[in-house]
């Protein structure tokens, strides 16, 4: 690939996901002559590679894939187009030279470290999860406690049980289909322990891996201390009262020698902050408009880097979109500045994008605080919708109609989601 | 198991400190033998510190360690240059906030040029204008531009590859059981084999008073004391240029903040007594004692930028100072009771040890050839660009990144494999895998595989730090 390879590009794809390929189609799509999608790994396909369980794609193609086959229809489609796909290749930085084009550099073991022009980027790395550091679980440090996503990879990719007697603290997905994965192998799951109330996962993930499966929930509970010298030998876990502080009273030992943390995930953003794109503190992700571009102009971003999401239907249908702007930056064309900012009202957590404008359809993807069933969705006062419940697990998707903007006048829209 | 055999020295424990005796003996024409109960050396205080070498201004002439730390700090440059650790004079702040701590500051100054280590008297503007983030309300501050800081396993790791590279013998997973006289000197048993050996140098941290037991020189006692430390986000990088510690009193326990080596942030230690000489947790009251006093040192520290805490146990002997030298036993030396300023300290408590031995009649002859120098460590993320391009071009592995936090590609991984690292952390702690935002969460798989293609094990076989660290386990087993 590299003999042959370019070194100028109209769109630059920066992470080989679900999300890079979907706005690398969505580039060329738009009339972006050549698209490079630039991956770290041997392979594309991003997370998708490890969740080798079904329940990708209900959306987009209306049946149920597993990841890998979901990542593999993408990919056919990218290489059937003469999408360049460059595996192996960590981009390292990325910078913008004075006539506004963008200089991608790019680490790999065949081109050395190389550096890639682009007229427009497009971020897609994805996300990492949050550790044991992120949470501060007091105790010793054994052998064992490990991220969920880090326990997929070992068991899907490698064939390897992280361990015999686990258990796992955060009801997140990728914890939950662990749950029953490993139990499923042949490892004993003795319980999941959430800190709030209500579980982080969905809905259909909580009946399908763990009720199925007789392995119990338990809500408003956290583990508060790490036992064991080389390797995990107990965990104690203690309910936590209203304001989430644990009640040690209460406290208890749970023996196990693998603890899972599936605690929540990051947006992966150290080429945006290196490069000084502005940040988005409760999404982790970029601020951008309603074409998906950041506060550097050209430069585009979408998926889990963004923000993040909890399926991946959702994130091809937002990178398509990203990779659309991206192509038409790279011909030239610039969309008028979005005027209304949106504004995240009651028991919104946000909204992505951060900005409109009222010259086409918008599709906009917000999250909830808090549970609230029924739900009453308003924007500003321009409509009303009633929500059959509302969780903070599972992101909402709301079009906006250019009509709708119309009769709107403000610059700031603020949506609230009320009990109703 | 290893079949019996003699040495002139057997040095127990593969801390810092038994480090650097051995690569001091191994300037001569003896045969030396290390034995050290973990999987590699320096897993026990020697990873677990501040990382701080010390200028010497906080403890009188009085003491031996209050002695050999000023001598220590001063061997640092000479070490560095031989053994390419990570190690760099940033120079140390001893911040006051009233005018009775200004007072405690003077006495120090007093104190440093009287053991001749070189200090500043900082005004308030002149601490404002070199450290902008740290707390308005602090009044001046006394800079030593000697204290320095450093990654101590990196030591440690170079420090015992010199030695071997000398001829030293390195046992590890070699837990020492019993220590008898016998005909020529004493013998030595261990997990892994039996050894007879003229001198004996115990080393062994905070076992150091069993080991002293098993041959009946237990003249002390140690009372170990645990430091918690917790290391914030790589997004703090720069808040602080300087070490700063808070005046010494009874609340401060010596608590500072430590721009460590590679830029990262840490906040620490607590000083816990402990009977449990394995505890090394970490725990709520100790991190809201080190957060509650930073705060003060600099408001912009929150305890939740927190991405990972430990917990290592001091030496502390009964007697308060190090416990080093000759012992009633003939050919049974001491190097224990090593608390800090130990890690400053090891490169002279290691010349003034042989000193005395070669006073007891061992014999010092010089080898011929002694070569000072290791190959050091090639560490991509920390070089230019254009010398980024060069090494991947000699070397495509160095185009394969391994850990995409800390920029740590597979070439530098084989390397630190073929330089002894035997196990996730061996790995971790000489290429820095691991270490950044994900904690481990992208890399551990690859540097398993790394691991097990290199040493040529099965993978679940692989430990995080030996011992029963197992990490993985064959599927279909019986759970
Ligand atoms: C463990 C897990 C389980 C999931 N299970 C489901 C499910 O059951 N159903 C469902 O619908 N959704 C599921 N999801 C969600 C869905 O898979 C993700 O939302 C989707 O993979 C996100 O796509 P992405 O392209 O944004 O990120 P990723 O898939 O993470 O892809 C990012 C890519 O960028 C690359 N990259 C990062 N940095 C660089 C760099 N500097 N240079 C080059 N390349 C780089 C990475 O190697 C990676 O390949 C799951 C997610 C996770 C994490
Ligand atoms: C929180 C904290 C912060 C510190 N900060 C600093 C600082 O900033 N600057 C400074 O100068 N000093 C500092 N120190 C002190 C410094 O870390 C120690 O003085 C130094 O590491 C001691 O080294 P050592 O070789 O004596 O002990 P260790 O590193 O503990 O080595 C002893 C070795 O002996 C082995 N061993 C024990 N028993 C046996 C046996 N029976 N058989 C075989 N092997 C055995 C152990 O496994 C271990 O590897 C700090 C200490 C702590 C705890």
């Amino acid at each position: 690939m590299f003999g042959r390879m370019n070194r100028r590009y109209d769109t630059v794809v920066v992470g080989g996901g679900p999300a890079g390929m979907g706005a690398a189609l969505g580039a060329l799509d738009a009339g972006a002559g050549k698209v490079l999608v630039l991956e770290r790994d041997g392979e594309a396909g991003g997370i998708l590679n490890q969740c080798i369980h079904a329940g990708f794609g209900l959306q987009y193609f209306r049946e149920e894939l597993t990841g890998p086959e979901y990542a593999e229809r993408f990919l056919a489609q990218v290489i059937d187009r003469d999408i360049d796909v460059m595996p192996s290749s960590y981009v390292t930085g990325l910078a913008v030279d004075s006539e506004g084009t963008k200089q991608v550099r790019v680490l790999n073991e065949r081109a050395g470290l190389a550096s890639i022009e682009a007229a427009s980027v497009v971020l897609a790395m994805g996300c990492r999860e949050r550790t044991r550091g992120s949470i501060r679980i007091p105790g010793t440090r054994p052998a064992g406690v490990l991220t969920a996503g880090l326990a997929q990879k070992l068991v899907n990719q490698k064939g390897y049980l992280p361990g015999k007697r686990v258990a796992i603290l955060g009801s997140g997905d990728i914890g939950l289909i662990m749950a029953r994965r490993l139990t499923l192998e042949g490892a004993e799951v003795v319980g999941v322990f959430e800190l709030m109330p209500y579980s982080n996962g969905l809905n259909r993930n909580v009946v399908q891996c763990l009720d199925d499966y007789d392995i119990p929930m338990h809500l408003s509970t956290t583990v508060v201390e790490i036992h064991g010298r080389d390797r995990l030998e107990a965990i104690t876990v203690a309910p936590v009262d209203a304001h989430l502080q644990p009640q040690l009273d209460k406290a208890r030992k749970v023996p196990c020698d693998t603890l899972l943390l599936s605690i929540g995930l990051i947006p992966d953003n150290e080429l945006a902050r290196q490069i000084g794109i502005q940040l988005d503190p409760v999404t982790g992700g970029p601020v951008v408009s309603s074409t998906l571009e950041t506060s550097l102009p050209g430069v585009f971003a979408c998926g889990n880097v963004l923000h993040v999401h909890d399926v991946v239907d959702y994130v091809t249908a937002e990178s398509l979109r990203a990779g659309g702007f991206a192509g038409e930056w790279s011909r030239e064309i610039r969309r008028p500045k979005d005027s209304i900012q949106l504004v995240p009202g009651n028991n919104v957590r946000y909204c992505v994008p951060h900005t409109l404008s009222p010259d086409r359809e918008h599709t906009v993807f917000m999250r909830v605080k808090q549970r609230v069933e029924p739900a009453r969705l308003r924007v500003g006062g321009l409509m009303e919708k009633t929500l059959r419940f509302v969780i903070p697990a599972e992101m909402i998707s709301l079009k906006i109609q250019p009509e709708m903007l119309d009769r709107f006048h403000g610059d700031r829209l603020t949506i609230d989601i009320d009990p109703a | 198991m290893r079949d019996a055999t003699t040495c002139d020295v057997a040095i127990i424990g593969g801390g810092i400190v038994g480090c650097m005796i051995a690569r001091e003996l191994s300037r001569y024409r003896l045969k030396v033998v290390l034995v050290e109960k973990e999987a590699e050396v320096g897993f026990g205080t020697t990873k677990t510190n501040s990382g701080i070498i010390h200028p010497g201004h906080h403890t009188t002439l009085d003491t031996l360690k209050g002695r050999l730390v000023v001598k220590g700090n001063q061997l640092y440059d000479t070490l560095q240059a031989e053994l390419g650790f990570g190690f760099r004079r940033i120079g140390e702040l001893v911040v006051a906030r009233t005018e009775e701590e200004v007072g405690v500051l003077r006495e120090m100054e007093e104190l440093a040029h009287q053991k001749g280590v070189p200090v500043e008297m900082w005004d308030q503007a002149r601490l404002r204008r070199e450290e902008p983030n740290l707390s308005r309300e602090l009044i001046a501050a006394l800079f030593a531009p000697t204290a320095g800081v450093i990654n101590p396993y990196e030591l440690a790791f170079a420090t015992i590859e010199s030695a071997v590279l000398n001829g030293v013998e390195l046992w590890v997973d070699a837990l020492v059981t019993a220590i008898d006289p016998v005909d020529g000197g004493l013998r030595v048993t261990t997990r892994d084999g039996e050894l007879t050996a003229h001198t004996v140098v115990n080393a062994a941290g905070v076992f150091s008073d069993r080991v002293a037991a098993m041959v009946g020189a237990d003249t002390f006692r140690i009372l170990p004391r645990k430091g918690e430390e917790y290391m914030l986000d790589g997004r703090l990088k720069g808040l602080v240029r300087r070490l700063v510690f808070p005046v010494p009193n009874k609340v401060s326990k010596g608590t500072l903040i430590i721009p460590t080596y590679d830029g990262t942030i840490m906040v620490g230690p607590t000083a816990i007594d402990t009977d449990d000489r394995h505890d090394v947790s970490t725990s709520p009251e100790g991190a809201r004692q080190i957060f509650d006093l930073v705060r003060g040192l600099c408001p912009s520290i929150s305890e939740r930028d927190t991405i990972s805490e430990f917990a290592g146990l001091r030496a502390a002997s009964d007697t308060g100072d190090f416990i080093i030298g000759r012992t009633a036993v003939p050919g049974f030396y001491n190097a224990a009771g090593i608390q800090s300023p130990g890690l400053t300290a090891a490169p002279a408590i290691a010349l003034y040890l042989i000193q005395q031995m070669g006073e007891d009649g061992l014999a010092l002859v010089e080898k011929e050839r002694w070569e000072p120098q290791v190959e050091h460590p090639v560490r991509f993320a920390q070089r230019s660009v254009e010398e980024q391009r060069a090494l991947v071009e000699a070397d495509p592995a160095h185009g394969r990144v391994v850990c995409r936090c800390e920029l740590v590609t597979e070439a530098e991984v084989r390397a630190a494999i073929a330089h002894g690292a035997r196990t996730v952390d061996g790995v971790k702690f000489r290429t820095r895998t691991g270490m950044g935002r994900c904690q481990g969460g992208f890399c551990t798989t690859r540097v398993m595989e790394l691991l097990q293609e290199e040493l040529d094990i099965p993978f679940h076989s692989l430990t995080k730090r030996g011992g029963g660290s197992w990490m993985v386990t064959p599927m279909g087993e019986e759970a």
